[in-house]
């Protein structure tokens, strides 16, 4: 570079700039140091990948990158150019957009709206020209070919369709680089599989991506380079080819981890039958019967739509099914009843920790004795000494990372909220775990952690329920059923290939075509 | 997630299908009919009301209506204006009584009011005065809630017994008369046969749904009622557009003071008092949503007609004026429930 004169390639040189260049960023936030010395490069048209467990500096990295947030100490340049003052909003949405996890996406406007939010076409007298809007919001969604209609309300979209609006609105701007920040936290399999189509085809046509994702197969799947960081800190940049499961595993935690392989012992012969579901039927109309035996892992497995989730939500009484009956130790459990639930012994891991999980600005003991008020005092009074006791037991079995059971659980990290809700299912010694997607958007050491209390408590002779979609979850069952379209239709036992139970979630047969 | 799973299993291999176009255009058509909830209902009301009343349907009786519930009206759409950003103003009640108060009180001649008022101000200064509290006091309230980011709820409360105070402070709990002719023009002038104040609110109502619907400050209202950190991303001032949104509600509030003064002609010291119940239920029938980010102008307007003419026939058919309270209370029950009925969602 330093050979060829620059006046005479002139406009070529920026094309071999990288994206994006952030060199010796640090970040602290008082006295977190949130980055130290750490950078990335994306060079044009690559699908780049960012990994690291929960508070490894990349959410810090993408608000930097983004600029929302300026760097202590570093710089970022775009293009070979540094980086726009951050007060220079439009400058910046010219050169990077980023979709978050939390949609920016406004419910209660129009999609067209949105697309065009604040930059809306007028007329001479400064008033909206809503009909101009919504054929510029058609003729966007078109060249990037999302279907949607412009003029519904931006709430009846899917979590899917939102995504596809928000690139939209981002390619808009005329940024080529996109940040998606854990786009497939929310999502089930048919639909990743669309959006990865998607992040292909503009990838084709010049976008460069920068992904970010606890999935690590998904980073296989897509990306071409991945940049793993640690503790605030840069750990390697490498082609995805060149770097093996295990090996980017041990750069994001720094040492092996493997997941726990449950010991499949056969159970005992007179293991007594504790679960029974007998024909439930949910009010969208899937269908469950299953017997389980104390001590058993029983997978249930399936994609968005399968229904596996509203079969187990109905099992536990969180919603109320259409017919059948469920019975834990014998005990027939009250349709659509949570209490009767739980005292019957069912411990719950629902699907949504933020809405259905946790109370955010309540304490770990709070949270974790939530189920139990009989356990922590007598006659309606609450003891503080053994609720505290309680949460401690819970905090040393789960590994929460807190400074004790008074921390709200609103400061804990996503892998840490996921362990309090797991702390709260296990804190009445369930005969019955449930666990709904345990693992969703939690980091490797978390899911780890998670995993591996299953083994534990089937030991105890618990009966355990895990309903998900990741292989990781389902290994550790004894046998998996799948559900399809509100049905299932197979059942696997332990040592099935990965490839035969996607297969049967996506509702193909491999063996029979 | 729960939006993914409760739409039915669709082929992986199918492209990003949108809802299928019969749903998404009915909910289109619901939202569009959101507007426009209550006509059925005030239709209804006109029917019964001309049953009941053949009184009900003379234009003195409409202009008597319309009349009587400018004043309000012009306050609900104050609190409309709030609503949509997703905060609320209590104070604006006391503002509607305080405003008018203190222009009394600076610009009357305590020689004709047995020792009220100051008659430190000509007559001329009472439009500018009226105006100028209401934007001091919308801007207090701007401090407080949007610069050091106190609760609206609790602060618009606050400022609605400091105004109630202040108001009866400086007129000793008493009323202010004699006012003079630049204070009663507006509310007492008769433009083109109907008065006055019905045309300023009409107006101003014209005005809203024209700022709120096709200006790009009004549609920033939306977008920080429906989610504020994704209107700050899109590069709208949030906190600007709250201070504007606040101080424009509170000289709304100032100016339909006014106009009630000026019907009076003397400003009582409970002015407005109980007034904001009324006019948050006007707006919430009228479909705005408390959450924010939902709602129009002219739902709002329907909102607040349809309660005055409620009242009105309730009056006509000499219901005792013991009882008024308690159908006020009723009719903004009933009427929530039917624009439940009608529009098809709950009203939050």
């Amino acid at each position: 570079m330093s050979v060829t004169p620059k006046g005479s390639t002139g406009g070529l040189v920026d094309v071999d700039q990288p994206v994006v260049e952030a060199v010796n960023i640090t970040k602290r936030f008082g006295s977190t140091v949130a980055l130290s010395d750490a950078g990335i490069v994306v060079r044009r048209g690559e699908t780049h990948a960012l990994v690291g467990r929960n508070g490894a500096g990349k959410s810090t990295l993408v608000s930097i990158l983004t600029g929302l947030q300026a760097a202590d100490h570093g710089a970022v340049a775009f293009d070979g150019r540094p980086a726009p003052p951050l007060g220079d909003r439009d400058a910046w949405r010219k050169r990077v957009a980023c979709v978050y996890q939390k949609s920016t996406i406004i419910d209660t406007l129009t999609v067209a709206e949105n697309l065009f939010l604040n930059r809306h076409a007028r007329g001479p007298a400064g008033l909206i020209r809503w009909p101009r809007l919504r054929r510029e919001a058609e003729q966007l969604l078109a060249e990037w070919s999302v279907e949607v209609d412009v003029r519904q309300p931006a709430s009846t979209l899917s979590v899917e369709q939102r995504q596809f609006v928000e690139i939209a609105r981002a390619l808009s701007f005329g940024a080529r680089f996109i940040i998606l920040d854990e786009p497939t936290a929310q999502l089930d399999g048919a639909s990743i599989n669309r959006l990865f189509a998607r992040i292909r085809d503009l990838r084709a046509q010049g976008v460069t991506f920068l992904f970010i994702s606890h999935h690590l197969q998904e980073i296989y799947e897509i990306c071409d380079q991945v940049t793993v960081f640690r503790d605030a800190r840069h750990i390697v940049t490498a082609p995805v080819a060149q770097l093996s499961r295990p090996a980017l595993v041990a750069a994001m935690t720094g040492e092996d981890v493997t997941m726990p392989e449950a010991d499949h012992r056969p159970l005992p012969a007179d293991a007594p039958v504790l679960l029974s579901v007998r024909d439930l039927v949910t009010a969208s109309g899937a269908e469950l019967s299953l017997e389980a035996r104390a001590g058993e892992v029983v997978g249930i497995a399936g994609g968005g739509g399968s229904g596996k989730v509203e079969v187990a939500e109905a099992m536990v009484g969180l919603a109320r099914p259409a017919g059948g009956a469920v019975a834990v130790d014998g005990r027939t459990l009250r349709p659509g009843s949570v209490p009767d639930a739980l005292a019957a012994g069912v411990g719950l891991v629902p699907q949504d920790r933020h809405r259905e999980g946790l109370v955010p600005l309540l304490s770990i003991a709070e949270n974790v004795t939530m189920t139990v008020p009989d356990r922590i005092g007598r006659n309606g009074l609450i003891s503080p000494a053994r609720r505290d006791a309680l949460a401690r037991d819970a905090i040393a079995d789960l590994a929460i990372k807190a400074a004790g059971p008074h921390v709200p659980v609103s400061d804990l990290s996503g892998g840490n909220q996921q362990k309090v809700v797991m702390g709260r299912a296990l804190a009445s010694d369930p005969k019955l775990l449930v666990l709904i997607t345990p693992t969703a958007g939690v980091d490797v050491r978390s899911k780890q952690t998670l995993l591996g209390v299953v083994d534990e408590v089937r030991r105890r002779g618990t009966t355990v329920l895990v309903v998900s979609d990741e292989l990781d979850d389902l290994r550790i069952c004894d046998r998996v059923l799948v559900m399809f379209q509100g049905r299932v239709v197979r059942e696997m036992t332990h040592g099935w290939s990965d490839n035969d139970l996607v297969a049967a979630m996506e509702g193909v047969d491999l063996h029979h075509v | 997630m729960s939006e993914t799973l409760s739409t039915a299993a669709s082929p992986p291999a199918a492209a990003p299908s949108p809802e299928p176009p019969g749903s998404s255009s009915r909910g289109l058509a619901i939202a569009r009919l959101r507007d426009l909830a209550l006509v059925p209902a005030i239709i209804a009301v006109a029917i019964v009301g001309s049953i009941i009343s053949p009184v009900f349907l003379s234009t003195d009786n409409i202009i008597n209506v319309l009349q009587s519930m400018s004043e309000i009206a012009i306050v609900v759409l104050a609190q409309t204006i709030v609503l949509i950003t997703g905060k609320m103003d209590l104070s604006l009640e006391s503002t509607f009584g305080l405003a008018p108060g203190i222009a009394a009180w600076l610009i009357i001649d305590p020689a004709l009011t047995r020792g009220l008022g100051l008659n430190a101000l000509p007559d001329a200064w009472a439009i500018p005065v009226v105006l100028l509290v209401g934007a001091l006091v919308g801007a207090f309230n701007g401090l407080l809630i949007v610069r050091f980011g106190l609760n609206g709820f609790i602060v618009t409360l606050g400022m609605l017994i400091v105004l109630r105070g202040l108001l009866t402070g400086i007129s000793g709990g008493q009323t202010f008369f004699a006012l003079p002719e630049s204070m009663t023009y507006l509310g007492s002038a008769t433009w083109f046969g109907v008065p006055a104040s019905i045309w300023l609110s009409l107006l101003l109502f014209a005005g809203g749904v024209v700022v709120l619907g096709y200006t790009r400050a009004g549609r920033a209202l939306y977008a920080i009622g429906g989610n504020a950190d994704a209107a700050r991303a899109a590069g709208i001032r949030t906190d600007r557009v709250l201070w504007i949104a606040l101080i424009a509600a509170s000289v709304l509030a100032a100016l339909a003071g006014l106009l009630m003064s000026g019907r009076l002609a003397a400003v009582p010291a409970a002015q407005g008092s109980g007034a904001i119940f009324q006019v948050f239920a006007a707006a919430v029938i009228g479909g705005v949503s408390l959450n924010g980010g939902k709602g129009s102008v002219f739902g709002a307007f329907t909102g607040v007609l349809l309660l005055f003419m409620i009242i009105n026939v309730l009056t006509l058919a000499g219901v005792p004026a013991q009882w008024t309270n308690f159908l006020n209370g009723t009719v903004i029950l009933v009427a929530l429930v039917v624009s439940r009925i009608t529009g098809g969602k709950a009203q939050t």
